[in-house]
């Protein structure tokens, strides 16, 4: 298994009333409530977990990237992908992931990565995804081009880790003279590359053509396996068999040393009044021409107030469902082993705290986690044969069908 | 007044217009919000010219070109469309959007038409306001946005808009990103192009524009070489919605005058 750390790095010290009172916690509301001496504060906090998570056992750390709101601090994952490429000795960085369309210049991607890889000694994990609707207005890229961009950054950035320099790009939405850039990765053929997501169908295909594991966030049990389904199926068509290799979930996980602190820290993962990147007008988190054309119908009624939220379930139907775990570690295992056996992937995100959870609090999570989580999921996956890619030495990618490995060491 | 809708081919593109009337042909090209049927305005440009109403490439149901990535490619459009018409000297008539589409078309080609006609045109930079985002609102509410008289807007779209109206407002609106995303609904180079136009122009906005705002008629005046702004009292952004005769009025005597 690959066991991952995971937090929204969340803005925690803002003014909640005032979110309630413009009525919206995304996108627009003004950042003259966002207190840098606060925010200062929390980054360093953060950065302590990240190494305590390393010291406690977890074999990766997951990183993300969300713009303009409170519910998420990481406004750039490869800022903190470089600290953490410094700082930590053992875990993977794991970046879920940079959102491609946003880069009007995937090449200056190519190379931050490269660095990255390199500085962490060949640590890296590049994650790509397409980035939020929201995104897309807060950093003025195109929405309606959105997936051809995603996909053509995609593809540039890999030809620059690939293919020595210098050669001429001339896309439809990206035009380079000279990519040349003089870093690149140390792992080879290039850093292992994961696709999170959460339902839909285009994105979970694209990653199975390209046989790159998909990584699914916080879906509910049967959706899940329903993921798991298109994506075997994806797989066979494409020539190889699927798998937990292939398949990774992060689950929402808070644990405490009394089932009502869990719990009561647990109901900070709907801190942002259930809607998880924060309130927002729908047609800043669907801008037209960002979703597929099948979800139209569903997404205007939806956005003029005519169909409420096709996301967002209770607090109470998360625990449930177990789309929210949350206890000691001794109620917790068994949720998790369900999850597993159900669904079987082989890389498993725990994101262990959200919103106001106090910095000890959260700190005791991850204690706890190290401690006697993370040791009952390696024997659970061992005996399910959960293997992750690394353990399997999964092939990178279709198009690279060798395993990830240091430049310069044998095939 | 019966229309004529017809689906034609040009630079490879379906394009539906509809076409009713007779007498000197007019061009009227809408809104970026589309063309609602049945519109008053429209009857009474044909009850005296010969008028042709396409919808434009990617908007309401004309075929969209997955190439097509500006105003100024559209423009090209319809001066192929013109061409292979073969109708003689036409009058440009361009509503809001349409509005920098037709002082696009007349900006390449200053002899070809015998008269323009600019309202609350999208196409120049405002330095005082802004022209509103519709990225940020709902397809109700920017519409809304365009009337001074909401009761104007429950008359044509209904109180409460059916799904399929929204539906084609959305694939609009991305039509509208795929090629006016930035910079939004202006060409810097635009006022530059405008200079010395043989073509005499009218510039007619609404007195409650909250869309494009009045400035950027006055900058229209400004780049156009033989041009007078009329400003209709009591009208928003879409003029020939709220004010359909008082428009036609302006338009047919602006056109008919030797």
């Amino acid at each position: 298994m690959h066991l991952m750390y995971f937090t929204e790095q969340p803005m925690s010290a803002y003014p909640a009333d005032a979110g309630r009172d413009f009525g919206a916690t995304a996108l627009m509301f003004s950042n003259r409530f966002f207190d840098p001496v606060a925010g200062s504060r929390l980054y360093n906090e953060y950065l302590e977990h990240y190494r305590i998570a390393e010291d406690a056992g977890f074999d990766g750390i997951m990183l993300n990237e969300h713009h303009n709101a409170p519910f998420c601090m990481q406004a750039k994952c490869n800022v903190f992908a470089s600290i953490l490429a410094a700082m930590t000795k053992r875990v993977k960085i794991v970046l879920l992931g940079n959102p491609l369309p946003l880069a009007d210049n995937p090449v200056r991607l190519a190379e931050e990565l490269a660095m990255i890889d390199m500085v962490s000694r060949g640590r890296l994990v590049s994650g790509f995804v397409r980035g939020g609707g929201q995104e897309q207005l807060a950093t003025g890229v195109n929405p309606a081009y959105n997936r051809e961009r995603f996909e053509e950054a995609h593809e540039l950035i890999v030809k620059a880790w690939t293919q020595p320099g210098p050669f001429r790009w001339e896309g439809a939405h990206y035009q380079h003279r000279v990519v040349n850039p003089w870093a690149v990765p140390l792992q080879k053929p290039h850093p292992r590359v994961w696709i999170p997501g959460v339902l839909s169908k285009e994105t979970i295909i694209w990653a199975a053509k390209k046989r790159y594991p998909y990584i699914a966030l916080s879906t509910a049990i049967d959706a899940t396996k329903k993921i798991w389904e298109l994506y075997d199926q994806v797989a066979a068509e494409t020539g190889y068999a699927g798998g937990p290799e292939y398949r990774g979930y992060l689950q929402r996980c808070h644990v405490a040393e009394t089932e009502e602190k869990a719990m009561e820290n647990a109901r900070q993962f709907m801190w942002m009044q259930g809607e998880f990147t924060g309130l927002a007008h729908p047609v800043w988190s669907s801008p037209s021409g960002y979703f597929s054309p099948s979800y139209r119908q569903a997404f205007v009624e939806y956005a003029v107030g005519r169909r409420s939220n096709p996301r967002g379930a209770a607090f109470d139907d998360q625990i449930r469902d177990q789309q929210i775990v949350a206890g000691t570690p001794k109620t917790v295992i068994p949720k998790l082993k369900r999850l597993l056996e159900e669904t079987r992937p082989s890389i498993l995100g725990l994101w262990a705290s959200d919103g106001f959870v106090r910095n000890e609090d959260a700190k005791t999570c991850i204690r706890l986690l190290g401690q006697e989580v993370l040791p009952a999921l390696r024997e659970i996956g061992k005996d399910l044969g959960l293997w992750s890619p690394f353990e399997a030495n999964a092939p990178v990618s279709l198009a690279f069908p060798d395993s990830a490995r240091p430049a310069g060491a044998a095939a | 007044m019966s229309w004529i809708s017809e689906t034609v081919s040009i630079a490879g593109v379906a394009l539906r217009i509809a076409r009713a009337g007779s007498g000197a042909p007019v061009l009227v090209l809408h809104h970026d919000v589309g063309k609602p049927d049945h519109m008053p305005f429209y009857d009474a440009l044909a009850s005296h010219f010969s008028v042709l109403a396409p919808s434009h490439p990617g908007y309401d149901g004309s075929e969209r070109p997955e190439w097509l990535r500006n105003v100024r490619d559209v423009a090209v459009v319809y001066q192929r469309l013109i061409a292979e018409r073969d109708l003689g000297p036409v009058s440009l008539v361009g509503l809001g959007f349409g509005g920098w589409i037709a002082a696009e078309m007349a900006a390449m080609a200053p002899r070809a038409f015998r008269r323009l006609v600019l309202v609350g045109a999208m196409g120049i930079k405002p330095e005082r306001g802004e022209i509103a985002d519709q990225a940020l609102v709902s397809y109700i509410d920017y519409a809304r946005r365009g009337f001074a008289d909401q009761g104007a807007f429950d008359r044509i779209f209904g109180a409460d808009p059916p799904t399929a109206q929204l539906e084609q407002w959305d694939l609009n609106r991305e039509m509208t990103f795929r090629i006016a995303w930035k910079p939004y609904m202006y060409n810097p180079t635009l006022p530059h192009l405008l200079g010395g136009l043989a073509t005499p122009a009218l510039v007619v906005w609404g007195s409650d524009d909250r869309i494009v705002p009045l400035e950027c008629g006055e900058r229209y005046v400004k780049a156009l070489g033989r041009a007078r702004l009329s400003v209709v009292e009591g009208a928003g952004h879409f003029v020939e919605m709220e004010k359909p005769d008082e428009l036609a009025r302006l338009v047919v005597d602006f056109v008919n005058a030797a």
